[in-house]
């Protein structure tokens, strides 16, 4: 229905974000890929000459690579699968009539206002900490030898943190979605003698399919960059240094700017790849 | 939706829900009181809930070593100012992908999106170089900008897909009567969009506030916000959970008490166009 | 508020925080280590006496490095006064990346600072950083224990005596472990204790032609040593814990003995903060029987101006004061001697007050132990005890004492920790072109 005009008027309205996206991804991928053939070591005076492809062969044959990439994924997916499925349980508890719905849902999303260094520092050492963590109080009050949580669970024990903090977010959308649902047809199915397990599978799944898509795709930008978490914690060790990490290492613990650029392009690939199959499944569930 | 049910569920679902409220809440409540109290009770072993000695003294601390008030300004500054200028470039933006839609506009929101995946650390050399030759080290307006470039795309998004679910026929309707564009988009767009653009505003806030990285690497002084503030406190000498508390509830409490009060705003328009 | 009025409220408040600066200000970035947070809280004193506004950046350690490091590397300018350690002095200094400090005034008195502290902050003779306070390591053990075990504590134990007081000590029933030893990655944590736990086995981190040397079997028993002796007798999750996890533990009575730096001398003996204050004793740094090299590092947090600032005049005037004699008397008065920054003045150790203090003399005597132009038993190309003095260094270091870490928590065995840490060296020497 769109004229010229209002074309026309689209693509000028449309600009300004699409040019200021453009300068801010174009700039810093330009001197990425710049500095990744280089030999950069600021700390023994800069710039060193070209390299060529050095640098992508030393990141991706270095021992750490293929294990980085594994713990990005493990991390990923772990969290996504805690936040998705504790998040549809927790929105169809949300969603039952009960008194004070509304405190219970400022209480379920507040850890979605923690800053990512806060949380982990909290974690860290008022709960994880195996000797005066609260954690180790619980488990000695039981009589069990308190756990090394960020040694010996490393990666579980992060992935909680992680999931702590994006839970809130999932479970909203999730209820809005499950709120928007029709209820006489819920009540229909109900009348029908649909068992409840069988109601869910067949009418709330299928509608909440759109906003567990939604939420994926949102957690997985955020989540592929987490760092703080990573940093405050455990600083990479005990099988929990992921692709972002590695690239912090190589850049700013080992002052190679090279290495750790052409890291950062890997991460770029990576992180499109993953798009690419996000892309493929929202694509299905987005269209308008 | 006024389901009916008898009271004894409703109270077994209660009981459910606040139980697991508390349960994830609990962390938060946890630092909020161990910030009132003294070193030695922060590590009392059994831990001590609520029968100690309310204290101010950490906050004292913690207020005398840093200037608190600055750095919350600059994160209210850099956050607010983030985000209202990001709304102010993606209103169009996503207005003209909502109702002028094209063959290419949900690739540019995919490819909007993927801007956000740049690992943060790959770049820092390049926008550190970037940031002296310019000279906008430690300058609020610079974090106002990078901080609105890395939400910018969430932005479009959420406005795109709340946008999209203002019926078109009214805006037809206004077109036959003679609207024009611009009076489409103030007198009737607008007021049906301020729901979205207000949980726009809240998600898009919050995130500024909470961004780490950037913020704690491109300031110093005059623009450091408060995720600078919590990096002096992380793992100072000696017992700090108490000091670390109150400087944690000072970190999260204005982001906490905001969200609190306007979460049925942000819970509105927090959909990203799931529900149809 | 509607807009407007927020506006205006947003202005009245950038007016108001913007007017602070009137007189010259530094910039100073620091660590968010006791001491550097008692001098933030004497910064006023300086100011009456200068006129020279002081803002402070205060970071935790490795946010602190982080920061600093890319400043100076980007000439980012960002501050006036950078507190670094040994390890990145000697490295900036001959990069001419700092202000040399070699037209100190006379009241100063450069040459009353400790030889060691002194050498280890220059390169080639000439002073770049001035230290606020030097510290080695040492034994700090708890003397009501140690009677209780029926031993007594030499003053240069062995690591065999260490080990037989630690399993003398352990009291798994009233939750005391033997020993606590750091163990958390990082080549500022676990990395430079079992350093220099390596060098007193003998063992060394690069022959003389920078080949890695973690298939030797000096490190292989200091290695197992360690791991051995922290299973037995040391606290749950040891693989995590730095410095501050381990003071924490000693303050709250739960480590028999402490092997770490001197400066925490002072902390577990403030009855303030410390439950076991008044029964702390301390030791030399253990070494291996026959081995002549003791257990002891040397470090500084030294205060440094980066070149090309605007204010390298104030900047120094503040330096002179931070680390002074004068400064030193200044928290002595206030706060005892037992508070004053140690391990940087000769003057200090000759002070008779400070003689008095329990901890000064061991102090002194293990910062002299220590000598980082010679560190290991066999020759070496580097200089540094816990560190190798080399920009490579940092980013090794940190690798090796996560795969260190990983064996502490049981992960892998020390013989798999030993072959990766072997390669990531030989790899990170092949990459910076040795």
């Amino acid at each position: 229905m769109a004229t010229q005009h209002s074309r026309s008027a689209a693509r000028i309205m449309m600009a300004p974000a699409v040019f200021v996206l453009l300068v801010w991804m174009l700039v810093p991928l330009t001197m990425t890929l710049y500095f990744s053939f280089k030999k950069y070591l600021p700390l023994r005076g800069g710039d060193l000459g070209w390299v060529g492809f050095d640098n992508y062969v030393r990141f991706v044959t270095s021992s750490a690579f293929w294990p980085a990439v594994q713990t990005t994924l493990v991390i990923v997916g772990g969290v996504l699968l805690i936040t998705v499925v504790l998040g549809i349980l927790l929105a169809l508890l949300l969603d039952q009539p009960m008194w004070g719905q509304g405190v219970v849902r400022i209480l379920v999303i507040a850890p979605f206002f923690v800053m990512p260094t806060v949380s982990a520092l909290v974690w860290k050492n008022m709960f994880m900490d195996p000797v005066n963590g609260l954690f180790a109080h619980l488990w000695r009050f039981f009589g069990a030898e308190p756990v090394s949580w960020l040694s010996d669970a490393s990666l579980a024990s992060i992935i909680m943190i992680v999931s702590w903090q994006w839970l809130p977010f999932a479970t909203l959308i999730l209820l809005t979605a499950i709120q928007s649902l029709d209820s006489e047809q819920l009540e229909a199915a109900e009348m029908d003698g649909a068992p409840p397990l069988k109601r869910f599978y067949h009418i709330i799944l299928p509608h909440m399919s759109r906003a567990i898509t939604i939420v994926i795709l949102i957690q997985t930008i955020f989540l592929l960059a987490i760092f703080a978490e990573i940093f405050v914690t455990t600083g990479g060790a005990f099988g929990t240094r992921t692709l972002t990490y590695l690239i912090y290492q190589r850049v700013l613990e080992s002052q190679n700017v090279g290495l750790g650029s052409a890291g950062g392009v890997y991460a770029i690939i990576l992180a499109n790849i993953v798009a690419l199959f996000l892309m493929r499944i929202v694509g299905k569930n987005l269209d308008a | 939706m006024a389901r009916s049910v008898t009271t004894q569920r409703k109270i077994l679902n209660t009981a459910a829900a606040w139980a697991i409220g508390l349960l994830i809440f609990f962390p938060i409540l946890w630092t909020i009181l161990t910030s009132f109290k003294t070193e030695a009770e922060a590590i009392a072993s059994p831990p001590i809930f609520l029968n100690f000695d309310w204290t101010l003294e950490n906050y004292a601390i913690v207020q005398e070593r840093s200037n608190y008030m600055r750095f919350l300004w600059n994160s209210v500054i850099i956050a607010g100012g983030s985000t209202v200028l990001g709304i102010i470039i993606a209103v169009p933006a996503a207005w003209s992908m909502a109702f002028v839609p094209s063959k290419r506009t949900k690739d540019i929101l995919m490819w909007m999106l993927s801007t956000k995946m740049l690992p943060a650390v790959g770049v820092l050399y390049p926008i550190y170089l970037l940031c002296i030759q310019l000279g906008v080290l430690d300058n609020r307006l610079a974090m106002v900008v990078i901080l609105m470039l890395i939400n910018l795309p969430i932005i479009v998004w959420m406005l795109y897909t709340y946008f999209r679910e203002i019926p078109g026929e009214i805006l037809e309707a206004a077109r036959m009567d003679g609207a024009t564009l611009k009076e489409e988009l103030l007198y009737i767009l607008t007021p049906m969009a301020v729901p979205g653009i207000a949980s726009t505003l809240l998600l898009n806030f919050i995130l500024a506030w909470n961004e780490a990285f950037w913020t704690l690497n491109l300031t110093s002084v005059d623009a450091a916000p408060l995720t600078a503030f919590i990096a002096s406190y992380s793992s100072p000498e000696g017992l700090f959970f108490a000091k670390l508390s109150a400087a944690s509830t000072m970190a999260i409490a204005p982001i906490l008490i905001l969200g609190w009060f306007s979460q049925k705003q942000l819970v509105r328009g927090l959909t990203f166009g799931a529900v149809k | 508020m509607n807009l407007k009025n927020a506006l205006r409220a947003a202005t009245a408040l950038a007016l108001v925080t913007g007017s602070a600066a009137t007189a010259e200000t530094i910039t100073i970035a620091t660590v968010n280590n006791g001491d550097m947070i008692r001098m933030q809280g004497y910064t006023d004193k300086f100011t009456e006496a200068t006129g020279i506004d002081v803002e402070w950046v205060t970071l935790e350690e490795n946010v602190l490095r982080q920061r600093v490091t890319t400043d100076i590397t980007t000439k980012g300018g960002q501050f006036d006064i950078m507190t670094i350690g040994m390890y990145e002095t000697p490295i900036w200094g001959a990069n001419g990346w700092l202000v040399p400090l070699d037209d100190l005034s006379e009241e100063y008195d450069v040459d009353d600072i400790l030889p060691a502290m002194r050498s280890g902050l220059s390169h080639d003779g000439t002073l770049y950083a001035a230290p606020f306070y030097g510290e080695s390591s040492m034994v700090m053990y708890r003397t009501d224990l140690m009677e209780k075990a029926g031993l007594e504590m030499p003053e240069a134990p062995t690591w065999e005596f260490i080990r037989e007081a630690a399993a003398a000590m352990t009291d798994r029933e009233n939750d005391i472990n033997g020993i606590c030893l750091r163990g958390k990655a990082g080549w500022g944590e676990g990395g430079a204790f079992i350093t220099v736990t390596a060098n007193s086995f003998g063992a060394r981190w690069f022959d003389e032609d920078w080949n890695a040397q973690f298939d030797q079997p000096e490190w292989a028993n200091a290695l197992n040593f360690y791991v051995d002796l922290m299973n037995n007798y040391g606290p749950p999750g040891y693989a995590t814990n730095g410095f501050n996890e381990n003071l924490s533990l000693f303050q709250q009575g739960k480590c028999g003995m402490w092997i770490d730096a001197t400066v925490a001398a002072s902390f577990v003996t403030n009855p303030n903060d410390s439950t076991v204050a008044d029964s702390v004793g301390f030791a030399l740094a253990p070494n291996a029987e026959g081995v002549d090299k003791k257990a002891n590092w040397l470090w500084a947090w030294a205060l440094a101006i980066p070149a090309g600032t605007q204010k390298e005049d104030a900047a120094k005037q503040f330096i002179e004061w931070a680390t002074s004699k004068e400064y030193i008397q200044l928290v002595a008065e206030n706060e005892g001697w037992a508070n004053v920054p140690p391990g940087a003045r000769t003057s200090l150790y000759e002070t008779p007050e400070y003689q008095e203090v329990p901890f000064a003399k061991m102090t002194l005597d293990s910062i002299n132990a220590a000598d980082p132009t010679n560190p290991t038993v066999d020759p070496v190309p580097y200089v540094g005890i816990q560190f190798v003095a080399i920009p490579e260094f940092a980013g090794i270091a940190t690798e090796v004492s996560q795969e260190f870490s990983a064996a502490y928590a049981g992960q892998q065995t020390v013989e798999e920790a030993l072959e990766k840490a072997q390669a990531i060296t030989t790899e990170a020497m092949e990459a910076a072109g040795y």
